[in-house]
């Protein structure tokens, strides 16, 4: 307990960048993510191959290469701090799995609400907005629920690149303090006080969800 | 440029790949200690016994809501000070098993949960114990619906041992920071390999969780 | 009935799961503090036959892993298979030297869970780090300076005491400790290890890389737009270490330091490494016999 007072000012600021990171990366990676996944579901045959592309490769690349080259390679050419290049590269990755929850959304949507609203005379554009998107979100409420709890735990992959947050004070920490165990334990409650009332509630959704079905 | 292809002499290209073996052998195993440990977690909480199964539920959620990468670290630097040494390659092992014990139990779980109830009863009815239609009746069917969340599980798992990276487990991301220490104009050419490599084992895993999917469907 | 033997078992079930993690939780407490004392370190060595030396596998020069061999090589390694061999010469055992790459910032841990029997890591000899582990006699006499671009301007640490400034260091090494007290006021990023933050310095992560001159020269070698300023600002001695209250082992560990010292070849393995790197004379490292 006296390697949490003593270094309780490092935990905390740890905690906040990444709780920052995990917003920022939860904003952007919700507007790219339904970005790519329309896109997907368009009719514009490149739209769909970009989309495809996009979704499969950060899909399938582990986030920490995403986030080196970000920090290594892009930021030769982009300045960008470690903090930076972390939560834009969690962005990034984590878009792709939204793309999906969201894709899964919409497909689960009848087809005839859309045709049924160009039909009205509305845009693809606007039928999208209006109809489609609104309740696809509804569906895909849990699963967006639990991309973000994979975010915040991903957050950890700032450590890596100087990125300040718990995981890389954690390490600082353990490093001049020698007590590992404790520190781990220490910094794992603080992960738990985001992660857990999240899925806590992710949980409740969807069995509320499961109830209205 | 020419420092560009430099980076990928035979040796350079056959240390990192050599840490392929590594990477997959690390996630195959942790898959299949996963699954065993996953469903046992996963029966029990299907099975709704009283207190326990939402006391062994709680626990398998705080362990899915903690990094990986701190479960890595913690089993790697903290385990020892219990006396517990592991190697690091069982380490990573056994901390990935942990954590995907957890995810997969969920899975389990939920393949349960789309078994129809009306299976169970005809199951009872015709005299099967409890036991007997879990392991005969039930459990067949989940897992067969459970192989492509199962194959995206192990593909997060190879994209998750590049974070043993962090305690110097010689997987492939490690070995390209390796390559990348001789000479710090190789970083770009490495990261394009391991992304290339990386994309191509998990893409190739996904088409293969694709067609489980539709052929179940 | 059955619901209620369900419910029995449920109960039960729980009561001992519960039992299982509190005794757990009460057995680490109570096995970390027991821990903290070691076996003897030259005794497991001998029953062993082996010493494993924790090395860097990714410092030129010191420990850098040969892609071709996939085993470190450099000058600690070299001195790490003498001084095995000459330990083993002096205990009349026999020895082979093993390596386990470690990291600046997890090695200390390794050392003291006993990953590793001894560590020759580029490790300064401080007296923080001398409280928890035993060091040897010095090895190496580093001291730390700056790497920084050539038309930077920057000429040395002074200069870098500047809030516009942030100065990269590698977690776990000294000079991320001792840095803040020249440059207070500039920012300094800890990454994991020299060739993230030599790259993280060529993308303007930073102004500067800091740590130890025998390091940064090797950085430098292969960067030639990149130069050292401001000589050396600490001095940053090198000691192998091993666990604490390890008194025989680095007894023995000293006395086949100086022996490969007195019979040449500690300076054949300094000319070997050090001979062509430019801004170095490798004949400064060399020991008087």
């Amino acid at each position: 307990m006296s390697l949490l007072n003593q270094y309780f000012s490092v935990f905390v600021q740890g905690f906040g960048h990444t709780l920052l990171a995990s917003i920022i990366a939860l904003i952007g990676s919700l507007v790219l993510g339904t970005l790519f996944a329309i896109m997907q579901v368009s009719s514009s045959k490149t739209g769909r191959i970009i989309g495809n592309i996009y979704v499969q490769v950060f899909r399938n690349i582990p986030l920490l290469i995403i986030t080196l080259f970000l920090y290594l390679a892009v930021a030769k050419v982009i300045k960008m701090t470690g903090f930076v290049a972390g939560t834009v590269g969690l962005t990034l990755y984590t878009s792709a799995f939204i793309a999906e929850s969201v894709r899964a959304g919409i497909l689960s949507i009848e087809a005839g609400q859309m045709e049924g609203a160009r039909a009205n005379g509305l845009t693809f554009n606007q039928a999208m907005r209006v109809i489609i998107l609104p309740q696809a979100f509804k569906v895909a409420i849990p699963s967006l629920g639990n991309q973000f709890i994979n975010l915040v735990k991903n957050s950890s992959i700032l450590a890596f690149v100087g990125g300040l947050d718990l995981m890389y004070q954690g390490n600082l920490v353990a490093a001049s303090s020698f007590d590992t165990f404790t520190t781990y334990i220490i910094i794992g409650v603080f992960y738990l006080v985001i992660t857990m009332p999240l899925s806590y509630y992710v949980q409740h959704l969807e069995t509320k969800l499961k109830k209205k079905a | 440029m020419s420092e560009f292809f430099n980076a990928f002499t035979s040796a350079n290209m056959g240390y990192l790949l050599g840490g392929l073996g590594i990477t997959v052998g690390v996630s195959a195993i942790s898959v299949v200690l996963s699954l065993l440990f996953g469903s046992i977690v996963g029966i029990i909480q299907f099975e709704k016994i009283p207190f326990f199964s939402s006391f062994v539920g709680t626990l398998n959620n705080i362990v899915r809501n903690l990094p990986l990468l701190l479960i890595i670290f913690f089993t790697y630097f903290a385990l020892p000070q219990l006396g517990i040494h592991l190697p690091i390659f069982w380490a990573t092992v056994a901390a990935m098993t942990f954590f995907e014990s957890a995810m997969l139990a969920e899975i389990v779980r939920g393949g349960l949960e789309a078994v129809d109830r009306g299976q169970f009863e005809g199951a009872r009815a015709n005299g099967l114990s409890n036991m007997q239609t879990m392991w005969h009746i039930v459990l067949p069917q989940a897992y067969k619906k459970m192989i492509p969340p199962i194959i995206s599980q192990l593909i997060s798992l190879v994209k998750d041992t590049s974070l043993a990276s962090g305690i110097v487990l010689a997987e492939m991301t490690y070995r390209g920071q390796i390559v990348y220490a001789q000479n710090t104009n190789y970083i770009i050419p490495v990261l394009v390999v391991l992304t290339v490599v990386y994309f191509l084992l998990n893409y190739g895993l996904s088409l293969i969780a694709k067609w489980f999917d539709k052929k179940l469907a | 009935m059955e619901k209620i033997r369900k419910r029995r078992f449920g109960i039960i079930a729980s009561l001992v799961l519960a039992a299982l993690i509190l005794l757990g939780a009460f057995w680490a407490s109570v096995t970390i503090d027991k821990n903290k004392t070691h076996q003897d370190t030259l005794a497991r060595v001998e029953r062993k036959g082996q010493i494993t030396w924790g090395v860097k596998a990714d410092t030129k020069l010191f420990g850098l892993m040969d892609t071709k061999t996939a085993q470190p090589a450099g000058f600690e390694i070299d001195l790490a298979k003498a001084m095995t061999a000459q330990i083993a010469k002096q205990t009349n055992t026999k020895l082979s030297a093993a390596f386990v790459p470690v990291s600046s910032a997890s090695r200390i841990q390794l050392l003291k869970n006993t990953n590793i029997d001894g560590l020759i890591s580029t490790m300064t000899i401080t007296p923080e780090r001398a409280k928890i582990v035993d060091f040897t006699n010095v090895y190496f006499n580093a001291g730390q300076s700056l790497l920084v671009k050539k038309d930077s301007g920057i000429q040395s640490v002074k200069d870098m005491n500047d809030p516009k400034y942030t100065v990269l260091v590698v977690v776990g090494t000294t000079a991320a400790q001792e840095t803040k007290k020249y440059a207070p006021k500039a920012k300094i990023i800890a990454l994991q290890d020299y060739a993230s933050a030599m790259q993280a310095l060529k993308s303007g992560q930073g102004q500067a890389l800091s740590t130890d001159n025998a390091i940064l020269y090797g950085l430098a070698t292969e960067n030639p737009d990149y130069h050292l300023v401001g000589g050396v600002f600490t001095k940053a001695p090198y000691g192998m270490a091993f666990d604490h209250n390890q008194k025989p082992m680095t007894k023995q560990a000293n006395r086949a330091l100086k022996t490969l010292q007195e019979n040449g070849t500690y300076n054949r393995l300094v000319e070997k490494w050090f001979h062509n790197v430019p801004g170095l004379d490798w004949h400064d490292l060399e020991v008087n016999k």
